[in-house]
């Protein structure tokens, strides 16, 4: 190899070595919020219903609800009536980093709270629980899971279910047949176009993306016998008085019964944009988390 | 500071590093053959854009312009989600049930390879008109039909003419390849942003995948670099101390 190529090499080397590991913010969110008088809210473009773009593109959504909750509380308790709130928009790849680093205070999206994630971030008590179901084809003839024998079905890169489909197939010994594709939409579309007989995602992933379809008739939820997976509101790790402050707030909401009124709003009401409506009512491990707030995951 | 690599992955009991060796074994086994096949098109159509035949020459012009200017990315998610749905029903169901990976392998190989023969025709149509003009008509005037003339005579001097720009388009069907994860190939890019979101490690997940794309770059130009040099033309070769305008007063300065 020449000089150059050599030089080439150690020239990238040096920069990923020099690269920072992400700038880690101080944990104080509150006395940020003080100082600079911001406070900034992460959303999703199309995490229906917790964070999404209505009809004249402002976020809204379930989670969005809650996260200004939580702003009528910081401005109550700093005494900042003016304190002036920024909305950034987050996608799956970057919302830990951005909250990490400290450009984003609370990410108002739909998150789930695992072990691996903990190491990095910290979640607010639960404010959804959702479980892995199969969206299948009724044209399938697949009734329960042990009906996927050898067949092809379709998970989302870099979703959780892609280490659930894997770990369902050795268990079950059902040798499936896996396809990856890019995002939720893309498994969609594999699922329509008869590529896959059967796509592995949570819940209410599913069911928007059932209401949503053209033909949402011809495709049938199947349960599968996976472990529940809790949400929450994402925030800076190790910052017990702001994370307090979040969770009084949530499990007020709980308490008062203004949590069941903001789910009726966005699980079984008709939502904007299109007024499309998810049918999907409270299940009892949510039920059971109102009854006594947690952040905790089995 | 690749240590992520060395985590075993989450639900399973192989190191992440696997995933990016296989993601590696998929890039290059896409841009290899994805090369062969776009290698010797693009060389018929390349020649076919020089022919005197008219109507060959009005073909591969349509050709190179359609499979040029359409985006890759267009061009891989026909192939994959509408080809299947435009086909008679029967063989659209059997394209649908090539089973994973190969199911994405085959239109991925096909949208790279048309769309690389494209590049790679204009190339040697670029070549070949470099060539005097004269040595079409010498070889004619010799008895050789036009196929002769082509194989005899204009593509050996002008592939040598175009080494240089191939050896970038090689290692653009390289990099390339990463536009396959859009229709659901895991190769090297997609197996990065898995680990990506499996560990939120992004500089290391897609550190390491730079890293890789960086060597496997510049393996391919050392064994580009071997080629031309192998299939130089003797007496043709461009040195460094020849590139100097003898008598120049500043490149004698510099050259003792």
């Amino acid at each position: 190899m020449s000089r150059f190529t050599l030089l080439a090499i150690a020239a990238v080397g040096g920069l990923l070595l020099g690269a920072p590991s992400f700038a880690q913010s101080t944990g104080d969110t509150l006395k940020k919020i003080k100082e600079t008088k911001t406070m900034t809210l992460g959303y999703r473009e199309s995490s229906v219903p917790f964070s999404f773009l209505d009809g004249q593109q402002k976020p809204v959504g379930f989670s969005m609800d809650i996260c200004q909750a939580i702003v009528a509380k910081v401005k109550q308790q700093l005494n900042l009536p003016s304190l002036e709130v920024k909305e950034v928009a987050v996608n799956s790849s970057n919302r830990i980093p951005l909250v990490v680093n400290g450009t984003v205070d609370v990410e108002c999206g739909g998150t789930a709270n695992n072990a691996a994630r903990q190491k990095q971030v910290s979640f607010t008590v639960a404010t959804f629980v959702s479980q892995p179901l199969w969206l299948v084809r009724n044209d399938a003839g697949v009734k329960k899971p042990a009906d996927l024998k050898g067949k092809t079905i379709v998970v989302t890169q870099g979703s959780n279910a892609v280490g659930f489909a894997r770990k369902f197939n050795d268990e079950h010994k059902l040798d499936l047949m896996t396809i990856q594709a890019k995002d939720h939409g893309e498994s969609m579309l594999t699922l329509e176009g008869g590529r896959a007989v059967a796509w592995l995602e949570d819940d209410i992933l599913l069911a928007g993306e059932k209401a949503n379809s053209r033909n949402g008739a011809s495709f049938a939820l199947m349960p599968g016998g996976f472990d529940n997976i809790y949400y929450g509101l994402m925030l800076r790790k190790d910052d017990a008085e702001f994370k307090g402050l979040a969770d009084g707030v949530i499990a007020g909401m709980m308490k008062t019964g203004e949590f069941d009124k903001l789910y009726k709003k966005w699980f079984e009401s008709p939502i904007p944009p299109k007024g499309m409506n998810l049918n999907f009512p409270m299940t009892d491990k949510l039920r059971e988390r109102i009854k006594s707030p947690s952040d905790k995951i089995d | 500071m690749f240590n992520v690599l060395f985590e075993t992955v989450q639900d399973g009991e192989e190191l992440y590093l696997t995933w990016l060796l296989a993601g590696l074994g998929w890039t290059v086994a896409l841009a290899l053959a994805g090369w062969c096949f776009a290698f010797v098109l693009g060389i018929v159509v390349g020649c076919a854009r020089t022919s005197t035949n008219r109507a060959v020459a009005i073909a591969s012009r349509l050709y190179v312009e359609v499979f040029r200017n359409i985006p890759i990315i267009v061009q891989m998610f026909l192939w994959y989600f509408v080809l299947p749905e435009v086909l008679p029903s029967e063989m659209g169901a059997w394209v649908k049930k090539i089973p994973p990976p190969w199911g994405t392998f085959l239109p991925a190989l096909l949208g790279l390879s048309l769309y690389t023969a494209a590049r790679v025709a204009e190339q040697v149509k670029a070549g070949i008109e470099a060539l005097p003009h004269g040595q079409r008509f010498a070889s004619r005037a010799l008895g050789m039909t036009e196929f002769g003339a082509y194989r005899l005579i204009l593509l050996p001097q002008a592939l040598r003419i175009i080494m240089p720009t191939l050896t970038s388009e090689v290692m653009g069907i390289f990099k390339n390849t990463s536009v396959a994860l859009t229709i659901g190939l895991l190769e090297l890019t997609a197996q990065a942003r898995q680990i990506n979101e499996f560990t939120f490690k992004t500089f290391q997940a897609f550190g390491a995948a730079t890293l890789i794309y960086l060597l496997l770059a510049l393996t391919v130009y050392g064994a580009m670099r071997w080629l031309e040099n192998h299939f130089q033309t003797p007496g043709q070769e461009m040195k460094r101390e020849k590139r100097a305008i003898p008598f120049d007063k500043k490149a004698e300065e510099a050259t003792p």
